[in-house]
């Protein structure tokens, strides 16, 4: 299937849950999902008989300046096709649903985003900063981060 | 006296060499020394390959030791973050004395390319432990490995083990006179 067949057959399901699809080259075209029904639109693609995207390649977060975005890359190992979604959250409430139970490999690409971004998954069983240690103060990936000046009395900057 | 004969050539014959004990100590411990096994980043891929048949890193009297207890020096083979920092403090203080520390590649010595923008990455592993031989390179190649070791021999084999406090309170009074006569000439 190719993205367009994909986008009108969720359009149809979910309707107002998908936003648009959009030509983005020379990267892959994607489609904007209303994070309130992720966890149905992505259980719906692993297990409807003509998509079955069994395999999540890549789940990153985004800093959009105003926003904070995840990026979902899918693949379906049965019919070599692939799909990205893409979700936006506000920065005040960055609360995205959790798809660690749809597909396993979610679970560190999870706590990654929320390691360096600050993106809340709900329903993960187990949030917790995975790189930085488990006391490290701010996401360090997001644009507006500051340096710290010492950590753990050992001075950070050159 | 046989000694006194060949003091003037004391390899002579009878096997005999002159020296201190200081000397034959410090030959001993430079000639054993047995590291700390553990790799950071890609340094360690280098250090690895000293280890192996090419270069050889036991024929320096290097052994890998898995506990620190037992490790005389540590090859600190990379990117220190702060994550990992606290760790090497740590095992830096659990090896017994004397002990010495080679500081391997650029992120070891100074942070290399995280200088300015690598917020988790320690700006030189001498931030918290003291380094005794810096290696430059990134990576250093095996032989920059190999030529800092030789460096650390030779300083294992400087080191003062009799009367330390003694002389060095004289190397002391001996800088201070010098930079005294400099002073007054000035």
């Amino acid at each position: 299937m190719i993205e367009q067949e994909i986008y009108n057959k969720l359009k149809e399901h979910f309707g107002d849950a998908i936003v648009e699809l959009k030509e983005a080259p020379p990267s892959d075209p994607f489609i904007q999902v209303n994070p309130e029904r992720l966890q149905d639109i992505c259980l719906y693609l692993r297990d409807e008989g003509d998509m079955l995207f069994d395999y999540l390649s890549n789940l990153s977060g985004m800093d959009l300046a105003e926003n904070l975005g995840v990026v979902y890359h899918l693949y379906s190992m049965k019919y070599k096709h692939t799909i990205v979604l893409k979700v936006t959250v506000s920065k005040e409430n960055p609360n995205v649903p959790s798809v660690e139970r749809i597909w396993r490999t979610a679970d560190w690409h999870e706590r990654e985003a929320y390691d360096l971004f600050g993106v809340i998954f709900e329903g993960h069983h187990n949030l917790i900063r995975i790189l930085n240690p488990y006391d490290w103060e701010g996401y360090p990936l997001r644009k507006d981060y500051k340096t710290p000046e010492e950590y753990h009395g050992i001075k950070v900057p050159y | 006296m046989g000694l006194l004969n060949k003091l003037d050539d004391p390899y002579y014959g009878g096997g005999i060499i002159l020296g201190t004990l200081e000397d034959v100590l410090n030959w001993g411990r430079s000639k054993s020394d047995w590291y700390l096994q553990f790799g950071l980043a890609c340094c360690a891929i280098e250090f690895m390959a000293v280890n192996a048949s090419h270069f050889d890193f036991m024929r320096f009297g290097c052994i890998p030791r898995t506990s620190p207890r037992q490790a005389d020096f540590m090859i600190v083979s990379g990117t220190v973050t702060m994550k990992m920092a606290e760790r090497i403090k740590t095992l830096y203080e659990q090896m017994a004395e004397p002990r010495y520390v080679i500081s391997m590649g650029s992120c070891a010595n100074c942070g290399g390319p995280y200088w300015e923008h690598g917020y988790h990455v320690l700006k030189g592993v001498d931030r918290v432990i003291p380094v005794d031989v810096y290696v430059p390179g990134c990576p250093p190649r095996p032989e920059a490995l190999e030529e800092g070791m030789i460096k650390l021999q030779k300083m294992i084999n400087e080191q003062a083990i009799f009367n330390k406090r003694k002389r060095l309170r004289e190397a002391e009074e001996k800088e201070k006179s010098v930079s005294d006569v400099v002073l007054s000439q000035n």
